[in-house]
C-alpha cells in the first residue's frame, strides 16, 4: 500500500478540520472558564477556513485517492462548503443559549467539529466502509451532543433512544453492506456498480442487501416508517443540538444516498425507486398530518422535517440528474430554513425559560416586528410559498418528478403540502394575530440578531435570485 | 419605449412598502402621507400605460425581457395587452382609495397596514404584467401573504378563521395549477405564457390542464360552489381589504381564464364550456337569491359580487356557443368584451359599496342592516352616493354596471334563449337586493339613537366616493375608451381560441363525434 504524498491534497479540508478539532480540544483544557470564547472563536475560524478551502475545490477534477476509499469531486466540494456554512450558523445561534444555561463548554464545539468531520468523510466516501466510518463518526458525536446537558433527564432519555435506534439502523446498514460484499466481492463503490452491471440478472441477495441499505438510509433521513426517533430526539435534545441535528446532517444524508443508491446501486434503481416511493409518500402524509396536532414547536418542526425529507426523496426517485440536483438543492435550502426555524426558538428563550411551545410565539409582532418578519419568511419558505427559496426547492423537485412521467406523485406531493401549509401559517397566526403572553421586550444579543437576520434574508434573497445556486447544483452533478 | 414602465409599476409600490416598514420601525410620527404619495405616484405613472397604449395591435406592449433563472429557462418577462392594461390601472386607482380609506380608521400599526397594501399593489400589477409562468405564479402566490395578514391583523372578530380559510382555499387551487405549468414547461421547453399559447396539446392533456386551471381560477373568481371563502373573508376583512378583494383579487381569476385557460386549452374549454356556463348561471341565480336574505351588509355585497362575477365567466365562456352559431368572431367578441367591462365596472362599484359600508361601520360599529334605517336624514350626502352605487350595482343604464351586463345578456340571447332568460333574472334579483338594502338602511324613519347622532361624510370620504362615482358614471355614459383598448386583444384571442390545437386527425374525429 504505497500512498504518494500528492494523494493527500484532495483531503486537505479533512486534515485541516481534524487537526483543528484536536487543537481546540487541547486548547480548551488549558483556558479558564472566562476565556471559553477562545474555543468558540477558533471553531468558527476553522469552519470558515475549511469553507474557503472546499469552496476553492469546486472546479477541481474528480480524484479518487487512498486506494479508492476517498473521492474528491465537485459534488463533495459543494456539499462540504454548505455543511461548513450551515454549521457556522449553528454555532453562532448556540452560544448565547449555552452561556445562559451555564453549559458553554468547549466539548460542544469539539463534538460539533467531529460530527462535521464525519459528515465530510460521508460526503467524500468512495468505499462502503468509508461510508460506514463517516456515518459512525457523525452519529457518535451526535449521540454525545444530545446528552450534552447531562442534568436534563429529558435529554438523557432522548440520547438513549437515539443511540439504541441509531445503533440498530447502523447494524442494518452494515448487514446490507456485508451482503453486497458477498454478492459482488468488493466494497469499492465503482467496483460494486460494475459487478452489479456485469451480472445483469437479479439475485435474491442483491435485493436483501438493497432492503437493508434502504432501511439504514431511511433511518438516517428520518423517513416514515423509520421516523420514530425524530420527534423525541428533537424534543429532548437541547435546542442548539436540535438545531444541529436538524440541519447539516440532512445534507450529509443526501450525499450518503447519492453514493449508495445512485453510484453503487444505480443498476438496481428500478427496485429502490419503488421502495423510496413508499417512503416518500408515507413521509409526506404522516409528517404533514401529525405536525398539525403538535403544540410543541420543536416536535412540530420535527414532523415538518419528516415531510420535507419525503419531498427530498421525491427528487431521488426521479433518478435523473435533474432529480438529484433538485434533491441537492432541497437538502441545502432545507438546512438553511431549519437552522432559522430552530434558531428562532433560541432567540425567544432565555435562562430558565424554553420558548418551545407554539404559544410562546404569540404576539411576536407586537414585541419585535423585525424578528416576526424573519419567522414569517422562514415559515412561508417551509410551506413553499414564493418568493422564498422553499418554493424553488419544491418547484425543482416537482419538475424532476413530472419529467419522468410521475405526475400522480407530484399531485400527491402538492396535496400534502397544502395540509402542511396549515401548521406553518398557524405559527404566523400566533405571531401576528394574537396578543403576546408576556410584554417583556426581546433583547437578544447582537450576534443572535445578526445571524437571524442574515438567515431570514438569505431565505428571501435566494427566493428572489435562486438562479446561481440552482445552476451550481446542476453543474456539480453534470 | 425603453423606460421600464411595468417594472416601475411593480417595484415602486413594493419599495414604498418596505420604506414604510422601516419608517415605522424608526418611529416616524406620521407615515400616512408617504403611503399616499407612493400610491398616487404609482397611479399617475400607470396613466402613462393608457396614454402610450397602441389600441390597434394585439401584441404585447411595454415588453421587458431579462433572463432570471437560467436553470429552469425562466425569464423576467413583462408585457401588457388590452386585457391586462385596464386591470393594472384599476389596481393602481383602487390602491389610492384604499390608502385614503384607512387614513383615520386604522389605529393599530398603520405603517404595516399601508405597507401591506402597497406591497400587494406591486404584486397584483406583477400578476397582470407577467408573461412568464413562473413569474406569474410567484406574484400570484406572494399576493396571498399580505392579504392573509391584512385580514388576520386588522379584521373583525372571526378574522383568524376567515383568513386561514382564505389562504388555504386559494393555496389549494393554485398548487394544481403549478403542476400544470411545470407539465407544459416540459412539453414546450420554456416557461413563457406566449409559448404555452402556441403549444399543441392532445385532448386528454388539455382537459387535465383545463381542470387544474379551473381549480385555481374558480376559487379566485370565486365561482359557485367554491365561493364559500369569500363571504367570510369579506365580512372579517377591514374595509380596505374588502375593497382590494372585491375590486382586484376576484378579477385575477377572470384574467386567468382569459390569459391561460382559453388560449392554452381551447379545445378543452370548448368541450367543457357547458360546465362553466352552468356554474356561472347557478352563481347568477342562486347566489342572487342568497344575497337577498342576508342580514349583514358586507355579506350581502359579497354575495352580490359572486353573482356579478358569474356574469363575467358567463360572458367569457359564451364564445364557443357564439362561434358555433354565428361562425364569426365578431359576434363572439360581444360576450367576452362584456365580461371584461363587467370586471372593471364591478371593481369600481363593489369597491364603492364596501367603502360605503365602511363609512357606516366606522360610525356605528355594526354591519347589521337592522341596526340602521333613515340614514338619509342625518347623512344626506352619503345617502346620495350610496343610492347611486346601489343603482349601479343593479345595472341602471347610465352607470358602468349597465354596460357589461347588457353586453353579456345580449350575447347570451344570441347564444341560447334559456341562458339569456336565466342571466336576465339578475336584472330583477340585483335590483331587489340592492334596492331593498338601500330602502332598509338609507330610507325610512330614523331607526334609533345611533343613527340620529350620525355625522355626514367628511372631505376625505367625500373625495373617495366622489372619484368612484365619477368613474362609474363616466364609463356608464361613455364606455368607448374602455372597450377600445381591449378590442384588438379580444379579437386576437378569439381567432386563437377558434383554432383547434389538436393534431389534425384527432380534430377531425372530434368533429365527427360532435356531429
Amino acid at each position: 500500500m504505497n500512498i504518494a504524498l500528492s494523494e493527500f491534497a484532495p483531503l486537505s479540508t479533512e486534515i485541516f478540520v481534524l487537526t483543528m478539532a484536536c487543537v481546540i480540544l487541547i486548547v480548551d483544557v488549558f483556558i479558564s472558564e472566562q476565556r471559553r470564547i477562545i474555543s468558540y472563536a477558533l471553531s468558527l475560524a476553522t469552519l470558515l477556513v475549511a469553507a474557503l478551502i472546499s469552496g476553492s475545490m469546486l472546479d477541481n477534477e474528480t480524484a479518487v485517492v487512498l486506494n479508492g476509499t476517498f473521492v474528491s469531486d465537485p459534488m463533495a466540494a459543494l456539499l462540504k462548503t454548505c455543511i461548513f456554512l450551515i454549521t457556522i450558523g449553528v454555532f453562532m445561534y448556540s452560544r448565547s443559549y449555552l452561556v445562559a444555561r451555564g453549559i458553554f463548554h468547549g466539548e460542544y464545539y469539539v463534538l460539533g467539529l467531529f460530527a462535521v468531520l464525519g459528515m465530510m468523510v460521508l460526503v467524500s466516501a468512495h468505499n462502503l466502509l468509508t461510508i460506514y466510518l463517516g456515518l459512525e463518526l457523525l452519529s457518535l458525536s451526535l449521540y454525545a451532543l444530545v446528552a450534552f446537558n447531562r442534568d436534563s433527564a429529558e435529554a438523557s432519555e432522548a440520547a438513549m433512544k437515539y443511540f439504541v435506534l441509531g445503533a440498530l439502523a447502523s447494524g442494518m446498514l452494515l448487514y446490507g453492506i456485508s451482503m453486497l460484499y458477498g454478492a459482488t466481492g468488493s466494497l469499492d463503490i465503482a467496483e460494486v456498480a460494475a459487478a452489479l452491471a456485469a451480472r445483469g440478472e437479479m439475485e435474491m441477495i442483491q435485493i436483501f442487501a438493497l432492503c437493508f441499505i434502504v432501511v439504514g438510509l431511511a433511518f438516517k433521513f428520518g423517513a416514515v416508517p423509520f421516523h420514530m426517533w425524530v420527534p423525541d430526539v428533537y424534543h429532548g435534545a437541547p435546542t442548539p443540538v436540535t438545531l444541529f441535528i436538524g440541519s447539516a446532517p440532512k445534507i450529509a444524508a443526501f450525499a450518503m444516498a447519492m453514493r449508495l443508491l445512485e453510484q453503487a446501486l444505480g443498476g438496481l434503481s428500478a427496485d429502490w425507486q419503488d421502495m423510496l416511493t413508499i417512503l416518500a409518500v408515507l413521509s409526506l402524509a404522516i409528517g404533514n398530518v401529525i405536525a398539525i396536532a403538535q403544540t410543541n414547536i420543536k416536535r412540530m418542526l420535527a414532523y415538518s422535517t419528516i415531510s420535507h425529507v419525503g419531498f427530498l426523496i421525491l427528487g431521488l426517485i426521479a433518478g435523473t440528474t435533474e432529480g438529484y440536483s433538485a434533491a441537492m438543492f432541497y437538502a441545502i435550502t432545507y438546512a438553511l430554513m431549519a437552522i432559522g426555524g430552530f434558531g428562532m426558538i433560541i432567540l425567544l428563550s432565555r435562562a430558565g425559560f424554553e420558548a418551545d411551545q407554539l404559544d410562546d410565539f404569540k404576539g411576536l409582532n407586537e414585541r419585535s416586528p423585525w424578528f416576526a418578519l424573519m419567522m414569517l419568511i422562514l415559515m412561508f419558505s417551509m410551506a413553499g410559498v414564493p418568493p422564498t427559496v422553499g418554493f424553488y426547492a419544491k418547484l425543482s423537485v416537482l419538475q424532476a418528478v413530472i419529467h419522468v412521467d410521475m405526475v400522480w406523485l407530484a399531485v400527491v406531493a402538492v396535496f400534502f403540502s397544502i395540509i402542511g401549509a396549515f401548521y406553518y401559517i398557524r405559527v404566523i397566526k400566533l405571531m401576528y394575530f394574537d396578543a403576546p403572553l408576556s410584554e417583556e421586550p426581546l433583547k437578544p444579543g447582537a450576534e443572535l440578531q445578526v445571524v437571524v437576520s442574515v438567515n431570514g434574508l438569505a431565505v428571501l434573497g435566494l427566493g428572489i435570485f435562486p438562479g446561481a445556486l440552482l445552476a451550481l447544483c446542476n453543474a456539480v452533478l453534470a | 419605449m425603453d423606460f421600464p414602465l411595468l417594472s416601475v409599476l411593480i417595484w415602486l409600490p413594493i419599495l414604498g412598502g418596505v420604506i414604510l416598514l422601516v419608517m415605522e420601525a424608526l418611529g416616524f410620527p406620521d407615515i400616512r402621507p408617504t403611503a399616499l404619495i407612493v400610491a398616487l405616484a404609482t397611479f399617475l405613472i400607470s396613466i402613462l400605460l393608457y396614454t402610450h397604449f397602441d389600441t390597434t395591435t394585439a401584441t404585447m406592449q411595454f415588453q421587458e425581457l431579462a433572463p432570471w433563472i437560467g436553470a429552469f429557462n425562466v425569464n423576467y418577462h413583462l408585457g401588457v395587452d388590452g386585457i391586462s392594461m385596464p386591470l393594472i390601472i384599476l389596481t393602481t386607482f383602487t390602491t389610492v382609495l384604499v390608502v385614503l380609506a384607512g387614513w383615520e380608521v386604522i389605529k393599530n400599526k398603520i405603517g404595516q397596514y399601508m405597507a401591506a397594501f402597497l406591497i400587494m399593489e406591486g404584486l397584483m400589477n406583477g400578476v397582470f404584467a407577467a408573461l412568464d409562468a413562473v413569474l406569474f405564479y410567484v406574484f400570484w402566490e406572494a399576493m396571498l401573504v399580505p392579504m392573509f395578514l391584512i385580514i388576520g391583523i386588522w379584521g373583525g372578530p372571526r378574522r383568524v378563521y376567515a383568513t386561514i380559510k382564505f389562504f388555504l382555499y386559494t393555496f389549494l387551487g393554485s398548487v394544481f395549477m403549478l403542476v400544470a405549468l411545470i407539465y407544459m414547461h416540459l412539453q414546450s421547453g420554456a416557461f413563457g405564457i406566449l409559448d404555452f399559447h402556441r403549444l399543441p396539446l392532445g385532448m386528454t392533456e388539455q382537459i387535465l390542464i383545463f381542470l387544474a386551471f379551473l381549480m385555481a381560477f374558480a376559487v379566485k373568481v370565486p365561482m359557485w360552489p367554491v365561493h364559500t371563502w369569500l363571504p367570510d373573508a369579506h365580512v372579517e376583512a377591514p374595509t380596505g381589504g374588502s375593497v382590494i378583494l372585491a375590486a382586484i383579487m376576484l378579477k385575477i381569476g377572470g384574467y386567468g381564464f382569459l390569459r391561460f385557460s382559453l388560449p392554452i386549452t381551447p379545445d378543452a374549454s370548448h368541450a367543457l364550456d357547458w360546465l362553466i356556463i352552468l356554474m356561472s348561471l347557478v352563481a347568477v341565480v342562486y347566489i342572487g337569491f342568497v344575497a337577498l336574505v342576508q342580514e349583514d351588509m358586507k355579506k350581502l355585497i359579497a354575495y352580490s359580487s359572486i353573482a356579478h362575477m358569474g356574469f363575467v365567466t358567463l360572458g367569457i365562456f359564451l364564445v364557443f356557443t357564439l362561434l358555433d352559431k354565428t361562425g364569426s368572431t365578431q359576434g363572439a367578441a360581444l360576450g367576452m368584451e362584456g365580461g371584461m367591462v363587467q370586471m372593471i365596472s364591478h371593481g369600481f362599484i363593489s369597491g364603492a359599496l364596501f367603502i360605503c359600508v365602511g363609512v357606516l361601520y366606522d360610525r356605528l360599529h355594526s354591519r347589521q342592516i337592522s341596526d340602521y334605517g333613515g340614514v338619509v336624514n342625518t347623512m344626506p350626502v352619503f345617502a346620495a352616493f350610496m343610492v347611486l352605487f346601489a343603482l349601479a350595482n343593479s345595472g341602471l343604464p347610465g352607470t358602468s354596471g349597465f354596460v357589461g351586463e347588457f353586453m353579456v345578456i345580449l350575447a347570451s340571447f344570441k347564444a341560447n334563449f334559456w341562458f339569456a332568460l336565466l342571466a336576465a333574472t339578475t336584472l330583477i334579483l340585483g335590483a331587489a337586493y340592492s334596492l331593498w338594502l338601500v330602502k332598509r338602511v338609507v330610507f325610512g324613519e330614523i331607526a334609533n339613537d345611533g343613527v340620529r347622532q350620525l355625522e355626514d361624510i367628511n372631505k376625505r370620504e367625500f373625495t373617495i366616493l366622489a372619484s368612484l362615482a365619477a368613474v362609474v358614471l363616466l364609463f356608464g355614459l361613455w364606455p368607448a375608451p374602455l372597450v377600445e383598448v381591449m378590442h384588438a386583444s379580444v379579437d386576437n384571442l378569439l381567432v386563437h381560441v377558434s383554432a383547434s390545437k389538436l393534431p389534425h386527425e384527432a380534430g377531425l374525429a372530434l368533429l365527427g363525434a360532435g356531429n
